[in-house]
């Protein structure tokens, strides 16, 4: 592909990257409101200027569904920005979403060439721009549909992996019904991040736009107790089932206290605020522990813990803490997720580990009992296993916990359906290649596969499901 | 929207309906629950099912916060918007021999779908109702329908026996012939009272517990309790626990974790209920007044 760049890519390599406008800190902190706000159309131009169009386009290959990058990219440089979020959408059913959450510096701005002697393209924000500026014009590019193949495909769970494998399964002809078990179409998206990462009104956009292809949703429905799998595919006529239910299960400590009022499950915590607006109690019914003024401990390195110390800030707490075993080096959060919490005065304890929760006489949480850590040999992951240091045992005050350890395969599906056959992690075995399970008609993807990913991941796995779901169904082999 | 087929009081402050909800009536079996929300501002909250029929489930609701309260304002015609399950494990329902019932208040509602399976198996039912008076005992025609025995206790001597269900259970316990089987769903202080009677004669004991819920599978964690030392979860390992391994003091605890909140959020709703000229209440949840049948 030609491009239509004027400038020689000596030039193109002299343009700085464009910074995303924020809200600034100290504002933000106090609000739920985004705190990106978006390149302008002459940022993002800029910002496109700098693509350096190489035929290798390794951004492309970096990218978990394999968005065509480098055409977006030139259409943006025309100025044909519903083209360019068409482009988009070709591969990628959600992407003003993951122009917000994806971790593009291990992707596809990770592999960018840009990024060997500079800082690479921003790809990510390039994608935002395209994708809000097309929901702005309210004119969304919604691919071809192919001619209906009059066969029903039941998607267990709306999280990321069910959304992506919905679109791309109603796209080539399939009659597609997504079952979700709460009250609200999105999954993570609705109940784990928040507002200030990313707008629910986008979420139900994005959502709105899917059901313009032809899927049905249907809330309130727990597969595993409503209906099972077996009935999906016997008396209920599906003639394929993709489970995408997530690793809905939260990992405690186990370490003494954990039942003690104001301990939450990183989970719970971002439930009661994203999905049930527990913020804007008593005008929502469901309340979170009143953290104004209090002192709000996070354990946990990855981006729901930096969620959740974020979303402990905009509460009110006078101190939000991350506490974490190893350092900042090997913290799993995103770099500008770490960048944002610190800028919003999210102080951190790094090398500490908790041993204990400690409670008042009314069972009420008054503080962490921690233990400092200093890293070992690299474990398993290839980081350095943090190891104890005997007789350095401290306290720290907290009135409100959030543990954010991760999750465990939900085992609600599995249980129920005996056929299917899990790991000892309880997560379910699927072919990396096919994400065939055990049981025939049956695939599976995204965190219940992998165990905790993120949101990309889950789409590239409903992408893959979706496209040998069509084969599944087009060839009746299995 | 799960359509309200009948509603009516059972007691002051306790009403039942039947709700119109085929997959969870074709699935749901004794000692599940589900979750509702009663309007698009609403909490989740967890109710028993209490029993089916064809299309229907019926849950019975104590309005004791914002939430029953909406809940029970409804009336037939009118519709529930989420209503989710059925969850949790059902009832362990097997032979034992002889059981003893017991249903504190509301709890009486709770163990009525168990005792009737419980009946229906085979096993002599012997149900102790207790109440504070004689107004709030409910259930009585249909746990007589299903039992071999029914006591019926009052703490003010209204109706039945004066006294509470543990004095009566102290007396069935005593003779020759002890139950095989204790079920007894109530007040936590109620069923860590019946613990405590039966723990020395070795006698099984079951309790269903009612802590804090969110979504009920097993996603927040927020219901955990402490069952023989170990933290589970009421929404997808209970709701029934063995009552001799369950830590009530830490379950009361974590209940009353929100009861500020609770109570202010209950004050508001009365302050909008007491108000004579602007019902500000179904201003701001419009849906609670709309029908299910209608094309609004």
């Amino acid at each position: 592909m030609t491009t239509s760049n004027p400038l020689p890519p000596k030039e193109r390599m002299r343009i700085p990257r464009q910074r995303m406008p924020e809200q600034p800190a100290g504002e933000r902190r106090e609000n739920f409101a985004e705190v990106n706000l978006g390149l302008s159309a002459a940022l993002a131009h800029q910002e496109a200027l700098r693509c350096l169009h190489c035929k290798s386009h390794h951004c492309f290959t970096g990218c978990p569904v394999g968005v065509k990058i480098k055409d977006f990219i030139e259409l943006i440089l025309v100025g044909d920005f519903l083209g360019a979020a068409a482009k988009i959408r070709e591969d990628n059913v959600l992407p003003a979403i993951t122009g917000r959450v994806c971790p593009q510096e291990d992707q596809c701005e990770g592999c960018c060439i840009l990024g060997k002697h500079g800082e690479p393209l921003a790809i990510g924000y390039l994608e935002r721009f395209v994708a809000d500026y097309e929901r702005q014009t309210g004119q969304v590019g919604l691919p071809p549909k192919a001619p209906p193949t009059g066969k029903r495909v039941a998607i267990i769970g709306s999280g990321p992996a069910g959304l992506s494998a919905a679109g791309d399964l109603a796209q080539r002809g399939h009659q597609v019904t997504v079952l979700e078990a709460l009250h609200e179409i999105g999954g993570v998206l609705i109940y784990g991040i928040p507002e200030f990462r990313l707008p629910k009104q986008i979420v139900h956009e994005e959502v709105e736009n899917l059901r313009r292809l032809g899927i049905e949703f249907r809330t309130n429905v727990v597969v595993g107790r409503t209906v099972t799998v077996d009935e999906l595919l016997g008396e209920e006529g599906y003639d394929a089932v993709f489970i995408a239910t997530g690793a809905g299960l939260p990992v405690f400590l186990n370490i003494p206290g954990e039942h003690l009022c104001g301990v939450y499950s990183a989970n719970e915590f971002l439930t009661r605020v994203n999905l049930m607006k527990a913020n804007q109690f008593p005008a929502y019914d469901q309340p979170i522990y009143d953290c104004r003024g209090k002192a709000v401990a996070v354990i946990g390195g990855g981006n729901t813990a930096m969620d959740a110390v974020r979303t402990a800030l905009r509460l009110g707490a006078q101190t939000a803490t991350i506490v974490y075993r190893r350092s900042e080096v090997e913290m799993p959060a995103r770099i500008e997720e770490v960048k944002h919490a610190r800028e919003e005065g999210v102080q951190f304890l790094t090398l500490a580990n908790p041993v204990a929760f400690l409670g008042d006489d009314r069972g009420w949480l008054t503080g962490l009992k921690c233990q400092r850590m200093t890293l070992g040999e690299p474990d398993k992951s290839g980081r350095r296993r943090p190891q104890p240091v005997p007789g350095s045992e401290f306290e720290i005050p907290a009135q409100v916990a959030v543990v954010a350890v991760g999750n465990q395969g939900n085992p609600l599906v599995q249980s129920t359906t005996p056929d299917l056959k899990t790991n000892p992690l309880g997560y379910i075995e699927a072919d990396p290649d096919t994400l065939r399970t055990s049981k025939r008609g049956v695939f599976a993807g995204g965190d219940i596969v992998t165990g905790g990913a993120t949101v990309i991941l889950a789409m590239g796995a409903g992408r893959k499901a979706a496209q040998a779901i069509d084969e599944y169904l087009k060839n009746g082999k299995w | 929207m799960f359509p309200i087929v009948e509603a009516r009081w059972l007691a002051p402050e306790v009403k039942l309906f039947r709700l119109r909800a085929p997959q969870i009536a074709r699935k749901r079996q004794a000692g599940q629950f589900v979750i509702v929300r009663v309007h698009d501002h609403g909490e989740r909250i967890p109710l028993t099912i209490a029993d089916s029929d064809g299309d229907t489930i019926t849950i019975i609701v104590q309005g004791v916060g914002k939430t029953t309260r909406l809940l029970n304002s409804l009336e037939t015609g009118q519709a529930v918007p989420d209503v989710v399950g059925p969850l949790g494990r059902p009832s362990e329902i097997n032979y034992f021999g002889t059981v003893v019932v017991i249903g504190g208040g509301l709890g009486t509602a709770i163990a009525y779908p168990t005792a009737k399976a419980l009946k229906f198996v085979g096993n002599r039912v012997l149900s102790i109702i207790g109440a504070r008076t004689r107004g709030l005992v409910i259930l009585e025609q249909e746990m007589r329908a299903i039992s071999d025995e029914v006591f019926v206790t009052t703490d003010d001597g209204s109706y039945g026996e004066k006294g509470f269900v543990t004095d009566r259970l102290r007396t069935l316990v005593s003779g020759d012939s002890p139950p095989d089987l204790v079920l007894a769903i109530g007040p936590i202080p109620m069923m860590r009272a019946v613990a405590e009677v039966t723990r020395p004669r070795g006698i099984k004991t079951v309790v269903s517990l009612n802590p804090i819920m969110v979504d009920g599978t097993g996603m927040c964690g927020g219901c955990r309790v402490v069952v023989g030392g170990k933290a589970l979860f009421a929404c997808v390992d209970g709701p029934e626990f063995d009552a001799h391994q369950v830590d009530f003091q830490i379950l009361a605890t974590r209940n009353a974790m929100y009861r500020e909140a609770e109570q202010r959020a209950l004050a508001e709703l009365q302050a909008h209920a007491a108000d004579p000229h602007v019902c500000r209440l179904t201003q701001s949840h419009p849906e609670i007044l709309r029908s299910a049948d209608s094309p609004t």
